[in-house]
């Protein structure tokens, strides 16, 4: 089974992505923002991480940032999940390490085809 | 709705578009015609009926016909077709038509056009081996508004999150306004958009070497997909190839086509002639294990017992 890590200050959007995760069947963790985020993935490094970008204590950026610096930080694919949906705020994430970019709102449809594009899940 | 202005709504529209539509969509025709009433300022649909019984007016009867259309599409819908065409198709294209360096692609029920520019997309992350090759991306569809959103290339947050990856969103488009993104207009460019309807505009279109007819054949019955498969072989080069939707076959319903072998939704012409574009064997998928039975026959006659 795959693992994911779905990161985001809001409960209500992370019990919405478990529930999109979880018919994909992955297994999920969740953390409130990107300290906790990163805590998590010292333990164990999930296969999918879904980061929100404005949280307290840690934003999703900082928090990318710091994954990539981890000896096994690159093993995790990285997809922003994000209200901010300008070019400038998506081609720095790309720029700093994320594999995919989400706007929100999004739904089942838009995880999974992302998820497929990624070679994550089968189409 | 009375039954005979439901008989009357849907003998139109099957007659039209190929659209069949069973008594219990009686909700569904309600909900999209309401629509085209208020727009010719009639309160109720036996109104709309008896206008269409004493007052044939064509804007009237494409109106109703276009309503019913479910016209729901993505990018890279399916994700295979386009991988398909992209490893399997593209280099036998360079190779069997580097003469002419020239080919033709018609999406055949193109709706908001993301068929189409998705095998723009493909063409232009490729244009390296395309330097100097005319491609022609024709896009067609019976729905006026559809044809008119494809031309403007314009889609909304959403609709380019569907099936379209970050790194072509980035490349390909810009954003205009908060929400709404853009096909630059060099990809637009490389598809035409037009009206055309799968029932009866195949005359002056020309040949083609791949068509896409996908997700449209599902909304006809059986003696129309015949028709409609039927006109699309003579249009289609001797070694050209048709996709259709994952919910569609040729196998029963027309005799001009074939599956390609080990390649799903792919099809080429029953008779199609040994050289030419994937010859058998030349395909990329997996073999079938033995005695699983696949089509393997030439002629047209042959007989599926999968
Ligand atoms: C579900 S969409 C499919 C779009 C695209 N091919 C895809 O697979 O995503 C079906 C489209 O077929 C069009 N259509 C229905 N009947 C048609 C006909 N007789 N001729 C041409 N287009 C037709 C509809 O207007 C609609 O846009």
């Amino acid at each position: 089974m795959k693992s994911c890590l779905l990161v985001d200050d809001s409960r209500v959007i992370r019990k919405v992505a478990r529930q999109i995760f979880e018919a994909l069947d992955f297994a999920c963790e969740e953390a409130e923002n990107g300290q906790m985020a990163l805590e998590a993935c010292q333990k164990a490094m999930p296969d999918v991480i879904l980061l929100d970008w404005n949280m307290p204590v840690m934003d999703g950026m900082e928090f990318l940032r710091a994954l990539r610096k981890m000896a096994n930080g690159g093993e995790s694919v990285v997809v922003f999940c994000t209200t901010e949906n300008d070019m400038k705020h998506i081609q720095d994430a790309m720029a700093n390490g994320a594999n995919e970019y989400i706007m929100k709102p999004f739904d089942a449809d838009i995880v999974r085809s992302k998820l497929i594009q990624l070679g994550i899940v089968e189409g | 709705m009375k039954p005979e202005d439901f008989d009357l709504f849907s003998s139109l529209v099957k007659q039209r578009s190929g659209l069949v539509l069973s008594k219990d969509k009686s909700y569904l025709l309600e909900s999209r015609l309401i629509p085209v009433a208020r727009k010719y300022n009639l309160k109720t649909l036996e109104e709309l009926a008896q206008l269409v019984r004493t007052k044939r007016d064509e804007a009237i009867l494409h109106a109703i016909t276009e309503a019913m259309t479910t016209n729901e599409s993505f990018f890279f819908r399916d994700t295979k077709p386009f991988d398909q065409f992209k490893k399997l198709l593209l280099p036998e294209l360079l190779r069997t038509r580097a003469a002419k360096k020239q080919f033709r692609i018609w999406s055949s029920a193109s709706s908001s056009g993301q068929e189409a520019y998705s095998l723009a997309m493909i063409c232009a992350e490729e244009a390296a081996k395309l330097q100097g090759w005319k491609i022609d991306i024709l896009g067609t569809d019976i729905s006026t508004e559809m044809v008119e959103r494809a031309k403007s290339g314009i889609y909304s947050q959403f609709e380019v999150q569907r099936g379209l990856p970050i790194a072509l969103l980035m490349k390909c488009f810009s954003q205009i306004g908060t929400d709404k993104w853009q096909l630059k207009e060099e990809l637009r460019r490389m598809v035409q958009y037009r009206e055309g309807n799968l029932l009866t505009d195949f005359g002056p279109i020309g040949v083609f070497d791949v068509i896409y007819c996908r997700n449209v054949l599902i909304y006809f019955d059986q003696p129309t997909k015949t028709r409609v498969l039927e006109a699309m072989s003579h249009v289609l080069a001797p070694d050209g190839v048709l996709f259709l939707g994952g919910a569609e076959t040729v196998l029963g319903i027309s005799d001009k086509f074939k599956p390609l072998e080990n390649e799903r939704g792919v099809y080429v012409l029953a008779n199609r002639p040994d050289t030419g574009m994937l010859p058998k064997g030349r395909g990329t998928g997996v073999a079938p294990p033995v005695g699983s039975s696949v089509f393997t026959g030439t002629s047209s006659s042959a007989s599926i017992s999968a």
